[in-house]
């Protein structure tokens, strides 16, 4: 079997020679395809820079790194994933429809194959609606939305979101993590979700990586075994709360280990 | 007024008409377009009115001369009497302007495109861009007139050209650069090509300063060409007007030929308004709010 992502001793060092910063070291880690895997840790632990690794906007400094069997370049170059940034950078100059087409016109689709697909993928994120509508005219929780459908879009096989509810309100995020669910489960593509809310990688994942700083490393993998179908009931499950203590008392290990 | 204020003052008429509109049959509409509209223009018109009574009233109570400021009754009188001569004068000088305007705008864009594209084209070009901006480009007219001769009126489009190049090229430059690094790494993770790019993030992020900066340019380009006349070449054009009128005392009609280069110039301005609307409708659309 291709691992979806796997990585055997990668490090990243910023800087030149004399102000060199080890965000990460020694990184070991292989994600099966369908894996729902959060990266969690305190600022600083490198978790977000991993995430850029495994997309290629940064490259390893050390160590193999592979997506998909193949370099992240080259994955990157097959469109092999999508992103969602802590920001919804969408267009300002695009319609809500628009953007969610914008990988589509890059990759040459038709004008008609570009329309179905947005229209699909707003239907599956709820926003069916608002495809004429302009971003700023959208609340941040549905701008986040649109990006989501925007990086799925093209279905790729790898999904990497950067903190992607981070700006979002309580009452919204725990609705987006209901809906990435369903999403997950209905497109089933291999997801890296970069978080630092507890409960939220715990409901979302089916693993967990819990990371420390200086330098960035893997220091624990809790797996998560809830029922595969999660909802409101799952967040009051005796077993999600064990974990969620398994995990806090993991990063606590991590910060003592400093 | 800012746009903060535009929006206050729209959201509130929006509201204000919306609850007129509701009760009335379509038809009567109209009442509350008109007062809309009068509700945003009304203070400019009064101001405006204000300080031309204002001027009239003091030029004549203080018994000012009619060489050091002439009443506006006069500068009318001397508008209305001369147009068939001024508007002429000004159709010369307008064109001077907005051909030296579109080949400055024209080389101000491709040099923008360039230093956006090509980092060694950037950094070589603009720091040597920005010092000549330092360069008090007026000074170039007399050179230009020995350059291009002196009624060719290339000698004055040349002139308008390099005085709006400047704003423009900086300006654009600027909004092709000051893209969201996200925006960029989202095309870089669906693997966009540079053109791509450039296509459909860099370019539509510059509109907005590149229609600043040419509403900025309308009114340089004016100053320009009235400023390479007066340096001479053809007489037909407001500058030399102007010069003309004032050696002979005829103030009030050099204050008409000016009221005609303030005309040209706010509708200069206005056209570019329009071109603006037409190519960012998520710009306008921006300062509505539901």
């Amino acid at each position: 079997m291709t691992w979806a992502v796997e990585a055997k001793g990668v490090g990243k060092v910023f800087g030149g020679e004399a102000e060199a910063v080890e965000a990460l070291r020694d990184i070991d880690l292989a994600f099966s395809p369908g894996d729902f895997v959060s990266l969690i840790g305190p600022s600083g632990c490198g978790k977000s820079t991993l995430l850029r690794l495994i997309g290629d906007l940064s490259a390893p400094t050390s160590g193999d790194l592979t997506v998909n069997g193949k370099s992240p370049e080259q994955a990157r170059l097959d469109r092999d994933y999508g992103i969602v940034f802590q920001s919804a950078t969408l267009l300002d100059w695009r319609t809500v429809k628009k953007n969610v087409e914008l990988p589509l016109e890059i990759m040459g689709f038709d004008t008609a194959e570009r329309s179905s697909r947005a229209n699909e993928m707003l239907e599956l994120v709820q926003l069916g609606e608002f495809g004429d509508h302009y971003p700023w005219q959208l609340s941040g929780g549905m701008q986040q939305r649109v990006a989501i459908a925007r990086a799925l879009a093209f279905k790729p096989s790898l999904l990497l979101m950067d903190e992607p509810f981070g700006a979002l309100d309580e009452m919204t995020r725990e609705l987006m993590q209901q809906e990435v669910l369903q999403l997950w489960a209905e497109i089933g593509t291999t997801v890296v979700f970069v978080t630092h809310s507890i409960p939220e990688a715990v409901f979302l994942s089916t693993r967990v990586l819990v990371m420390s700083p200086r330098p960035g490393r893997i220091t624990d993998e809790i797996s998560i075994d809830l029922s595969a179908k999660r909802d409101e009931e799952t967040r009051e499950d005796v077993r999600y709360y064990e974990l969620v203590t398994e995990v806090r008392e993991a990063l606590r290990r991590g910060e003592w280990n400093d | 007024m800012t746009d903060r204020d535009d929006v206050i003052r729209e959201t509130h008429e929006t509201s204000v008409a919306a609850a007129f509109e509701g009760d009335l049959p379509i038809g009567t509409r109209k009442p509350s377009a008109i007062r809309r509209l009068s509700g945003r223009y009304l203070p400019a018109v009064v101001a405006f009115v204000t300080v031309i009574l204002l001027w009239e009233g003091l030029t004549r109570a203080f018994e000012v001369k009619t060489f050091i400021l002439p009443k506006p009754s006069e500068i009318m009188a001397s508008f209305v009497e001369t147009s068939s001569t001024i508007w002429g004068v000004g159709l010369n000088t307008f064109i001077e302007a907005a051909g030296g305007f579109v080949i400055g705008v024209t080389l101000a864009v491709a040099t923008s495109l360039a230093a956006a594209r090509w980092v060694g084209f950037r950094e070589g070009m603009l720091p040597l861009a920005i010092a000549l901006n330092a360069t008090p480009i007026a000074a170039l007219a007399p050179i230009f007139n020995n350059w291009f001769g002196l009624t060719n009126p290339f000698s004055k489009m040349g002139v308008v050209a390099v005085v709006v190049y400047f704003p423009v090229m900086i300006n654009t430059t600027r909004g092709l650069l000051e893209v969201d690094p996200a925006e960029i790494e989202l095309m870089r993770s669906i693997a966009a090509t540079e053109t791509e790019l450039m296509r459909r993030v860099r370019i539509p992020n510059a509109l907005p300063y590149f229609f600043a900066s040419l509403k900025v340019a309308t009114a340089l380009s004016l100053i320009a060409a009235i400023i390479a006349e007066y340096f001479g070449g053809p007489q037909d054009v407001l500058g030399q007007y102007i010069v003309n009128r004032a050696q002979l005392f005829q103030f009030p009609d050099a204050w008409a030929a000016i009221l005609v280069a303030s005309i040209i110039g706010v509708t200069f301005y206005v056209v570019i308004l329009v071109f603006e609307r037409i190519f960012m409708p998520w710009h306008v659309s921006l300062r509505k709010v539901e």
